[in-house]
């Protein structure tokens, strides 16, 4: 019975999944079939819309993997920052092409590291056209992966001392590692490889995806199809994981330390599994992140940024991985989008100003939100259920109706 | 050797003024086993009603309203952010904690308008002088004096007062105090009084130091405070304030080297050793889990 509910259940999220990446690429392409001049303005490239779906597709990547860890596991972590910042710098070393390495690191003369994966499938696939494509995308991909993996690694030797601290002592000490990374990757003497303080810019973007023809027009959008593409795979990935046995042991760690202990759960063992694989996603969103503000800058990867990403969680629901992606747009579209007018000096047609209107005024309101969902909607908007929770308890209730 | 009195002059001041800020994270720590984020924000408020104030009114009058409406403001926020979450687990708390902290930067933002703001220069605070051929502030020499001072006071109001009393209960306790009849509400008022008015304080020192304020400038002394506050053992006063010397010290003898960069990741990598090697600290005490 179990395997058969499960297979059923597989069906529809993947359905859903590939509708959803269907119209994010019809969403972007929209300005490209109206003829020009008809296209409302929200749908433009340059519009709102498309840099928030990108950012969020980022956070939600980050915000499901920090719920992995704190939500599912119970590990209070706060060194999310820390482990994007390893992957955004893992991806960026290694996809700024050659050719460009001299103008970027022209402060040290030159990188450390003369080599790029952009480059490397170049020499087997080509550098023009359809064989330039496949080895910028799969540039990309391997570098990606390999940004995922080195926060693992990171997060394996971190995680062997910090493991054992409990609750707010892991707190404060993956927030120290983070701010201590963040510390290293602006050393100077690292600067042939990190580049010191400044930024690493120059490698491939989410634009680099758009497809051009031979006049360098875009003939089909795909820039924030990735993004979305990327955080799909690795969210389902993610779930699967919660719902194998590893996630039911992630949960039984979370309700009782000891209890779970006593029914056999290799408590270390699974701490580790999860705090890794939780790495390994925020490496990746990491990457994207770098993708997204087309620089990787150590400087950016603030605490202030792990608050922000588990503010998204909190406000999703601790627990709730669809909650989780809901919260990061909304917070995502309110702070960057629909709170904007709020920036704005507004003076009405008889010359009074509209008081406390102007530049800061968007993030005060905006935190006071949140301080509400905080104080009055502890549980968040998805509590620890799932949508499909919410469809299957009615479609339950409609069987119910029908006896 | 000038240089490194002056190096260990400077760290010992610093320290002083984390030890005001580490007081505040230690005393709430004890009694709610939270980690008030927003500690480091109070500490930067009070720069920046200290610059609001000083502008309009004379230094004697705007220094004690400083305090006045810091202490205000720590309450309100206990009352507001941590007390509706009496009975929740303790990460809604910390997680109140961080939302407070975030509206306090932005709200700080919004009125300063996100550029850095000068502490005006209190007379004779200010004024350099010269000790073992280094010259420096006079606030730099009288910190350690006045941290002590309050420190000693501090404890003997824990030691001898009735309010003492009661909160060495609700810091061992917090269900048999409140069944012994302690009102823990005020207990814990008076926790969030005393440590905003001792980073109040804090705040006045450390920006004669570093004068420049920006709506993020509470944040690394606070976590640095806090760091001293875990050094030291969390939940204990003396602990909090050896902490903070040691933070402050290090930290200025790693500023003096060529690893300026790592200043701050040498206060997380102390604090990792100590959690590591000893996770209570120099002074706190073994907590043993009961299942």
């Amino acid at each position: 019975m179990i395997p058969e509910k499960n297979k059923k259940s597989a069906a529809v999220p993947m359905i859903a999944a590939l509708v959803l990446l269907l119209a994010v690429v019809l969403l972007e392409n929209v300005s490209l079939l109206l003829p020009q001049g008809s296209v409302p303005s929200v749908l433009l490239p340059t519009s709102q819309l498309f840099s928030v779906l990108k950012k969020g597709a980022v956070y939600s990547l980050a915000a499901v993997s920090m719920n992995l860890l704190n939500g599912f596991t119970g590990l209070f972590s706060l060194g999310q920052a820390g482990f994007m910042l390893l992957g955004a710098y893992t991806y960026a070393i290694l996809s700024v092409p050659i050719a460009e390495r001299a103008a970027v690191y022209y402060l040290y003369g030159g990188s450390a590291v003369n080599f790029s994966f952009q480059d490397m499938f170049g020499a087997v696939f080509g550098t023009e056209g359809v064989g330039g494509a496949i080895s910028m995308g799969l540039g990309v991909v391997v570098a990606m992966v390999l940004a995922g993996c080195v926060a693992a690694v990171f997060a394996y030797f971190i995680g062997l001392p910090v493991l054992r601290l409990k609750s707010d002592y892991l707190a404060i000490a993956t927030l120290g590692f983070a701010e201590i990374l963040k510390a290293v990757f602006q050393w100077q003497a690292l600067g042939p490889v990190t580049n010191g303080a400044n930024m690493i810019k120059s490698f491939p973007t989410f634009s680099s995806f758009n497809l051009t023809d031979a006049s360098g027009k875009v003939t089909l959008r795909l820039s924030t199809f990735f993004p979305f593409l990327v955080a799909i795979v690795c969210i389902a990935i993610i779930c699967m994981l919660i719902n194998s046995s590893y996630g039911r042991a992630f949960k039984a760690i979370r309700e009782d330390e000891i209890a779970a202990e006593a029914m056999g759960i290799n408590l270390a063992k699974h701490k580790m599994l999860s705090f890794c694989t939780s790495a390994f996603f925020a490496g990746v969103s990491g990457a994207l992140f770098a993708m997204f503000v087309n620089n990787a800058q150590a400087k950016v990867y603030t605490t202030t940024m792990t608050y922000e990403i588990l503010l998204i969680v909190v406000i999703g629901g601790i627990g709730s991985i669809s909650g989780s992606c809901i919260a990061t747009f909304l917070y995502v579209a309110c702070s960057e989008w629909w709170l904007r007018f709020l920036d704005n000096e507004v003076v009405l047609a008889n010359g009074t100003k509209l008081p406390f209107l102007r530049s800061g005024f968007r993030m005060v309101v905006f935190s006071v939100v949140i301080m509400i969902v905080v104080l009055f909607f502890r549980k968040g908007i998805m509590g620890d259920r799932e949508l499909t929770d919410l469809f299957a308890k009615k479609s339950k209730k409609g069987k119910e109706a029908v006896q | 050797m000038e240089f490194a009195i002056s190096v260990l002059i400077s760290g010992i001041s610093v320290g002083g003024q984390y030890a005001l800020i580490a007081i505040g994270y230690t005393m709430v720590y004890g009694i709610l086993r939270l980690i008030n984020f927003a500690h480091g924000d109070v500490f930067m408020v009070a720069g920046l009603l200290g610059i609001y104030l000083s502008a309009s009114l004379p230094l004697y009058l705007s220094l004690p309203l400083v305090l006045v409406l810091t202490v205000a403001l720590g309450f309100c926020i206990e009352r507001v952010a941590y007390k509706p979450l009496r009975a929740a687990p303790r990460m809604s708390v910390m997680i109140s904690a961080i939302g407070v902290s975030y509206l306090i930067q932005n709200t700080a933002t919004y009125i300063t308008g996100g550029q850095p703001m000068t502490y005006p220069t209190i007379p004779f605070l200010s004024d350099t002088v010269k000790i073992a051929g280094t010259s420096t502030k006079w606030v730099t020499i009288l910190t350690p004096f006045l941290v002590l001072a309050l420190v000693l006071a501090l404890t003997q109001l824990i030691n001898h007062t009735k309010v003492g009393m009661a909160m060495r209960a609700v810091a061992k306790d917090f269900e048999t105090s409140q069944l012994m009849g302690i009102k823990i509400n005020s207990v814990i008022s008076v926790t969030f009084v005393i440590g905003s008015a001792l980073a109040a304080v804090g705040s006045m020192l450390y920006f004669t130091n570093f004068q420049a304020i920006t709506p993020t400038a509470g944040a690394l002394p606070g976590l640095r405070a806090f760091v001293a506050a875990v050094v030291g053992g969390i939940g204990s006063i003396p602990g909090a304030v050896v902490g903070a010397f040691i933070i402050g010290i290090c930290e200025n003898v790693i500023k003096s080297t060529e690893f300026t960069v790592f200043s701050d990741a040498g206060t997380f990598a102390l604090l990792i050793l100590i959690l590591v090697v000893k996770p209570t600290g120099l002074f706190g005490e073994k907590v043993t889990d009961k299942v």
